[in-house]
């Protein structure tokens, strides 16, 4: 229950003849514009906002979220351990996983199955978060179109791929770096701190 | 009488002979305990269990042991005293849990128990946040092969010994040891004798870590993922107690649900193995009826009207010429529906009690190494169908005696035959060759079975059953022990559950609610009264309470 001694009644402003007919507040809008716009045409290069998309790919800020990409390991395999933790943190339930032994000796696990819907995802990031293995990162490939339903679907080979081409870029370096399994099961100190800090 | 005071409440024990970790439990305190399992012998190995122990004096005041017990090797007597959150209790317990983890591989993101696992959740409610651990962990190699149906990831383990005294006491077998000492303990079998025995995935459920997994289970499904109802295993007429875990309409495990009235704690692999006929693609999917030699996908509003007119104009002409079989899988809702409908065609239609399954003999446990015998602590019984009493009970009420399918088909000649099936397919022979003939003789043949059987090429209709996961109802036991069954997949997309296809042939509206129809056959079968007080461990039928 509020007290009345807590409530603080705010009374709307009362309009003043200035305010009444308007120019004025329509004279000092347009002001506003036609500063923009001297700015844009006399500023330079320096002052312009539009882009030429495609032409000129805009530069995006290092924790955009955009496309995933499965990470693979130094031999080049799948990092991920299929332990469902993403699946499981996802608020969209786009990620859909089927594990199986892993035919390596120095895992228990892998996943025979990897598959994002890239249209149900909602760009969260807490996939990336959730995992122990930092084996699934979002890129800031941004501009991801197709032509069916089924194109979006994306699978492992898919996944690994787009890993491929954003290392190959060289905008995207690996951001995180934890332990073989986890940060749990790596001595306490290092396995934090590599995993906290970001690498660029 | 007597009373022992946990955290400061009084609980009364009365005479009972209890310990403290099952005083605990009464008083609403759990103390962690990984060792200790009600069905096994204790032996105080694991010390996660340390409690602060002492007693009321007679004047009143309280005086505490110095040092801390374990709980489960401490029996409970009048006046004691324990503290289980004491400064002296936790540091115990946080104690004991990081020497349990300082070889434990943390790999909680692959291992299959991750989700029920008592280490995780006793090292969040009982332990340190960070382990002081600075050598090199332990990593003693898996033992994928220690059964046929087991895996042993030997890092994880934590030497409670659970499987090794239930091998020991339980099966009987003794497969299992602890080889090595110290530090280097592993779990182990002797070469060239495997964990094999049919109670062996038992030590599964038992394992409080993930050091035992299943391979039928092994990285299946994560376990949270997993939606869970009790029922009751249909693999023999035990009727053990179970937990169905399944998800989206796949069953994925069966698991022994604890059940002093049925079978106790564990069940058997037979049982716990043989559910994947549920998921089976091979299924009956749609109903069909054949029209000349083609088979014919029709609705169901066209099949049960279909057959409700053939079997009228068989009971108009000839009454006992229609046949009902009522398998030992129906469950007792079903039987009673199906036994309805057709006595409601003429009273002179016949039903027979379907073939009972049986393979082998009684498989007693504990198995002796030595030949000795031993108490009976586990039956798998040679009767592998669930319901056999339930549905000879209606047959008992609705035909005055109970006729086996064989004896009815060599009596008159039967017009029309309704033909309830539900046998899995570890039974496939179940309608055997002369039965299969005398039935197909036969010129309206109603086949309700989960696969195709031996007279679905002369059956008329042919209807997909439920499996015993996507339908409700009742099983009556050996012992007469009536336990539900709940329903946790919705089963073929066309298919309809044994149950709804008689409530709908009966004319009667609606969706089929089995528990509501208990009222209806305690008044009418009067033995099956006790279901209207059937609890989550169900009601034995023949001691009436």
């Amino acid at each position: 229950m509020i007290k009345p001694e807590e409530i603080t009644w705010v009374k709307p402003p009362t309009f003043g003849l200035m305010d009444q007919i308007y120019l004025p507040a329509i004279i000092s809008g347009l002001g506003t514009t036609l500063g923009h716009f001297a700015k844009t045409v006399f500023g330079g290069p320096q002052a312009k906002v539009t882009q030429y998309f495609p032409e000129e790919r805009p530069e995006l800020p290092a924790n955009y979220r955009g496309v995933h990409r499965l990470n693979r390991d130094e031999e080049g395999r799948v990092k991920c351990v299929a332990c469902y933790m993403c699946s499981t943190a996802c608020p969209a339930h786009c990620i859909d996983i089927v594990a199986a032994p892993s035919p390596w000796p120095d895992r228990e696990k892998y996943p025979e199955v990897f598959v994002i819907d890239e249209l149900r995802c909602i760009y969260c990031g807490m996939c990336e978060q959730a995992c122990p293995v930092d084996a699934i990162e979002l890129t800031s490939l941004f501009d991801l179109t197709g032509l069916s339903r089924e194109e979006m679907i994306f699978n492992k080979e898919k996944l690994l791929s787009v890993f491929d081409q954003t290392v190959a870029m060289g905008k995207d370096p690996v951001r995180t770096k934890a332990g073989r399994l986890s940060v749990a099961s790596e001595p306490a100190g290092d396995g934090l701190t590599d995993s906290s800090s970001v690498q660029s | 009488m007597a009373t022992v005071y946990i955290n400061d409440k009084a609980v009364d024990i009365g005479d009972k002979r209890l310990n403290l970790v099952q005083v605990a439990e009464l008083a609403g305190v759990t103390i962690p305990h990984y060792c200790y399992h009600p069905a096994l012998s204790v032996v105080a190995s694991c010390r996660m269990c340390l409690v602060e122990l002492g007693e009321k004096t007679p004047d009143g005041s309280v005086q505490m042991q110095p040092r801390v017990v374990p709980a489960c090797q401490t029996p409970a007597k009048d006046g004691a005293v324990v503290q289980t959150a004491t400064s002296k209790s936790k540091t115990a317990q946080g104690q004991t849990l990081e020497a349990l983890l300082l070889n434990h591989p943390l790999d909680c993101p692959v291992c299959d128990k991750a989700g029920e696992c008592k280490l995780q959740d006793y090292s969040y409610q009982f332990g340190f946040a960070e382990s002081r651990m600075v050598d090199e962990k332990n990593t003693p190699p898996n033992k994928p092969d220690l059964g046929p149906n087991i895996n042993l990831f030997t890092d994880r383990c934590i030497m409670c010994s659970r499987c090794v005294r239930f091998t020991r006491e339980i099966s009987g077998t003794s497969e299992l040891h602890i080889v090595n000492r110290g530090t280097h303990s592993e779990i182990d079998v002797f070469p060239g004798d495997p964990l094999n025995n049919k109670l062996a995935t038992n030590v599964v459920d038992l394992c409080p870590v993930g050091a035992l997994a299943s391979k039928d289970f092994l990285y299946s499904h994560r376990v949270w993922n997993l939606k869970t109802v009790d029922s009751v295993c249909p693999g023999c007429s035990t009727g053990c107690s179970i937990h169905i875990d399944a998800n989206k309409d796949v069953v994925y495990r069966l698991r022994p649900r604890e059940n002093p009235l049925a079978q106790g704690y564990f069940m058997c692999d037979d049982g716990r193995l043989g559910y994947h006929y549920a998921n089976s693609k091979n299924r009956l999917s749609a109903p069909k009826i054949r029209s000349g030699q083609e088979w014919k996908e029709t609705g169901w509003k066209e099949i049960v009207s279909g057959i409700d007119n053939d079997l009228r104009a068989v009971a108009a002409v000839n009454p006992k010429g229609v046949l009902g079989v009522l398998s030992p899988f129906l469950t007792v809702e079903e039987g009673f529906l199906l036994a309805q409908y057709l006595k409601s065609l003429s009273k002179d239609a016949r039903l027979a009690l379907g073939p009972i399954p049986v393979t082998g003999e009684d498989d007693n446990y504990p198995k002796t190494r030595n030949g000795q015998p031993a108490k009976v602590q586990f039956t798998i019984r040679q009767e592998k169908c669930p319901n056999r009493k339930g549905i000879e009970a209606i047959l008992q009420h609705f035909e005055g005696k109970i006729v086996h399918l064989r004896d009815s088909l060599q009596g008159e000649k039967a017009e029309a035959v309704f033909l309830t099936g539900g046998y899995p397919p570890s039974t496939q022979s179940w309608l055997e060759p002369n039965l299969a003939k005398g039935i197909s003789k036969t010129p309206l043949i109603i086949n309700q079975d989960l696969f195709e059987n031996a007279v679905a090429g002369q059956s008329k209709y042919l209807l997909p059953a439920a499996a015993f996961a996507e339908k409700e109802g009742t099983f009556v036991n050996h012992a007469g022990l009536a336990q539900g069954i709940k329903r946790i997949c919705s089963g073929p997309r066309k298919g309809r559950t044994d149950g709804q296809v008689y409530l709908d042939l009966l004319g009667r509206k609606g969706l089929l609610h089995a528990f509501s129809l208990h009222k209806e056959i305690a008044s009418a079968v009067p033995c099956f009264a006790p279901l209207l007080t059937m609890g989550p461990q169900g009601v034995n039928l023949e001691k009436g309470s």
